[in-house]
């Protein structure tokens, strides 16, 4: 049952051969079974999620249900959800039942999906492993030695072990197409805009988007569908019709342009993975596909340019968590910033702090210039090589992550060799462009994801290329054996 | 560059975090290592180059100037540490 793909369900559910009821059962009774070895979840949601598929059952029986109607999935746990803790993984925010819905969970709700539950994830979004996360770190499924990647890490597990047959996650620097590239997962971040950040809390705005995670490309194009559109209450929403995801997926590739860019095969790229994408790019030929070496000349100063202006934007957010409306207050108080300072102090874990800090000195008086600015400027230069190779080709191709999975501890004692797992994905942040990761191979056992970059709002278009790559392979099939 | 002891305490204090004095060390050790990855960004030449705030370029949607939002305040108090008569406790700031 936990096999299938969301059309499979859907039509299973629509047919009467199984109800939304035991569907949400089955996988209730699997993260029983199996959360306790990988973590990937905070809070299990089980009545909730039974209420939601009694309900479900009904619009199916009526006949008044839609293709996603039934159909449990799991929300990473930085969406608000009303009436149930959203944690962010963060000891802050511990105690804090959200008061309302984001809007990506009211949608979700409106399709008739049933919630699971909220996922693991680094704290705040702030990692690439999921070791930041107040709750411990998640696990592998590939290999429970070895970390998801992140910062949607407990997302990515939980379908990857069929925990759930889909989940959201958030993209600020690579955090849901990295993690899908670790676990074999379909992975989409949208167009900056796309979906509405209304309820998502926030890390640095003006990257954080959310997306699908999924077991392949056509149950994400279907998930995308419910997740996007314009929503009044996010002042970034872009006003923009959502076409229907799924209805050219299946379109041929011939004649499709595709671009690798030659600072994305270079020094830091596993030779395995990369023999893995090349691989995988030798598929799109045969497809009708032809390759032009491109250039991103300023592939460089992604990561330098975004460990400014994300922890900038993150010291801003972030201070909303001052001890006072909600979230963790320290004890005894003897004044108003003794209460910000130690309950800030205690309620944040030490990479949201180093982060923190960064953008509190970046920002401060005298360092605007040298800092912030000057990385608006690089992110614009950015942004440009983008534009400059889609002149040429219509997707862009390399790997989503430097290495497959490394081992749980690996990098925690240095930042800088964290931040560098996410060179690959961080630039297409810091463009709003959409991005995606898809299983392409194995080495060693371990799952190696291609990335793809399309230009801005070809969501539809990479996610056909996507589809047409699995109609041809069986990467994105391939399922962990103790979670078969 | 070289971010010292006295300059972690005040960032730290500029973003209302209290550290241990014995994290001041790690923490002063991994802010020079970022900023010192930052650093590359002084060899990019940007000179005429403007800023991009937003990958889109988008400016700030207008709306009508009426009331949208109702009155949630018991429903917003319920999460919070400390009310009292509707409002938001904290300790004394005036004596």
């Amino acid at each position: 049952m936990h096999n299938k793909t969301l059309s499979e369900l859907s039509a299973s559910l629509h047919n009467g051969d199984i109800s939304s009821v035991e569907l949400t059962q089955h996988y209730l009774d699997r993260i029983n079974t199996h959360n306790a070895e990988l973590n990937a979840f905070i809070t299990v949601t089980e009545d909730k999620a039974l209420e939601q598929a009694k309900a479900a059952d009904q619009l199916l029986q009526q006949k008044t249900a839609g293709a996603l109607t039934g159909i449990p999935l799991a929300h990473k746990d930085i969406f608000c959800t009303e009436g149930v803790r959203t944690s962010c993984a963060s000891k802050m925010l511990d105690n804090f039942i959200a008061p309302y819905n984001a809007t990506v969970v009211e949608k979700i709700n409106t399709a008739g999906m049933v919630t699971l539950g909220k996922t693991n994830m680094d704290e705040f979004a702030m990692g690439s492993s999921n070791e930041t996360s107040f709750y411990g770190p998640v696990k592998n499924p590939w290999d429970t030695n070895r970390v998801p990647g992140g910062s949607s890490g407990g997302s990515a597990a939980a379908v990857a072990a069929k925990l759930a047959p889909i989940a959201t996650g958030t993209d600020t620097g690579g955090s849901i197409r990295q993690p899908a590239s670790l676990c074999n997962l379909t992975g989409l971040k949208p167009t900056y805009g796309r979906i509405s950040r209304y309820g998502m809390i926030a890390f640095a705005s003006s990257l954080d988007q959310a997306g699908p995670m999924a077991n392949n490309a056509e149950d994400a194009a279907m998930l995308l569908n419910a997740m996007a559109g314009f929503d009044q209450r996010d002042s970034t929403s872009v006003e923009r019709d959502v076409p229907d995801y799924t209805a050219n997926i299946n379109d041929s590739l011939e004649g499709l342009k595709i671009g690798l860019p030659k600072e994305f095969f270079g020094e830091g790229l596993d030779s395995d993975v990369e023999a893995t994408v090349e691989a995988a790019i030798k598929t799109y030929e045969s497809l009708g596909a032809t390759i032009k070496e491109i250039t991103l000349p300023n592939t460089g100063l992604a990561v330098p340019t975004y460990y400014v202006v994300a922890p900038a934007e993150c010291s801003s957010n972030l201070s909303r968590m001052d001890g006072v409306r909600f979230g963790h207050r320290c004890d005894d108080p003897k004044d108003l910033t003794d209460l910000y300072e130690r309950s800030r102090g205690e309620g944040f874990g030490v990479e949201v702090k180093r982060r923190i800090m960064t953008g509190a000195y970046a920002l401060s008086a005298g360092y605007y210039d040298a800092y912030y600015l000057k990385a608006q400027q690089c992110r614009r230069l950015i942004s440009n090589d983008f534009q400059q190779a889609f002149n040429d080709v219509d997707v862009i191709m390399g790997p989503t992550a430097p290495t497959t999975a490394f081992n749980l501890g690996d990098k925690t004692d240095d930042p800088v060799a964290m931040y560098l797992a996410d060179i690959y994905t961080i630039s297409t942040n810091l463009a709003g462009l959409p991005g995606m990761s898809i299983p392409a191979g194995f080495v060693k056992g371990l799952p190696v994801g291609l990335q793809l970059i399309g230009n801005y709002f070809d969501e539809a278009r990479l996610l056909n290329i996507a589809n047409r790559y699995q109609q041809n392979t069986d990467w994105h099939k391939q399922t962990p054996d103790a979670f078969k | 560059m070289s971010l010292d002891k006295t300059d972690v305490e005040k960032i730290a204090h500029l973003a209302r975090l209290a550290i241990d004095e014995g994290d001041i060390p790690d923490y002063a050790r991994d802010l020079n290592n970022i900023f010192g990855l930052v650093e590359q960004l002084s060899e990019a030449d940007t000179s005429d180059i403007t800023p991009m705030a937003h990958p889109l370029d988008a400016n700030q949607r207008l709306r009508a100037d009426v009331v949208t939002e109702v009155d949630q305040r018991e429903t917003f108090q319920a999460i919070a540490p400390k009310t009292e008569a509707g409002v938001y406790l904290v300790p004394q700031v005036i004596e």
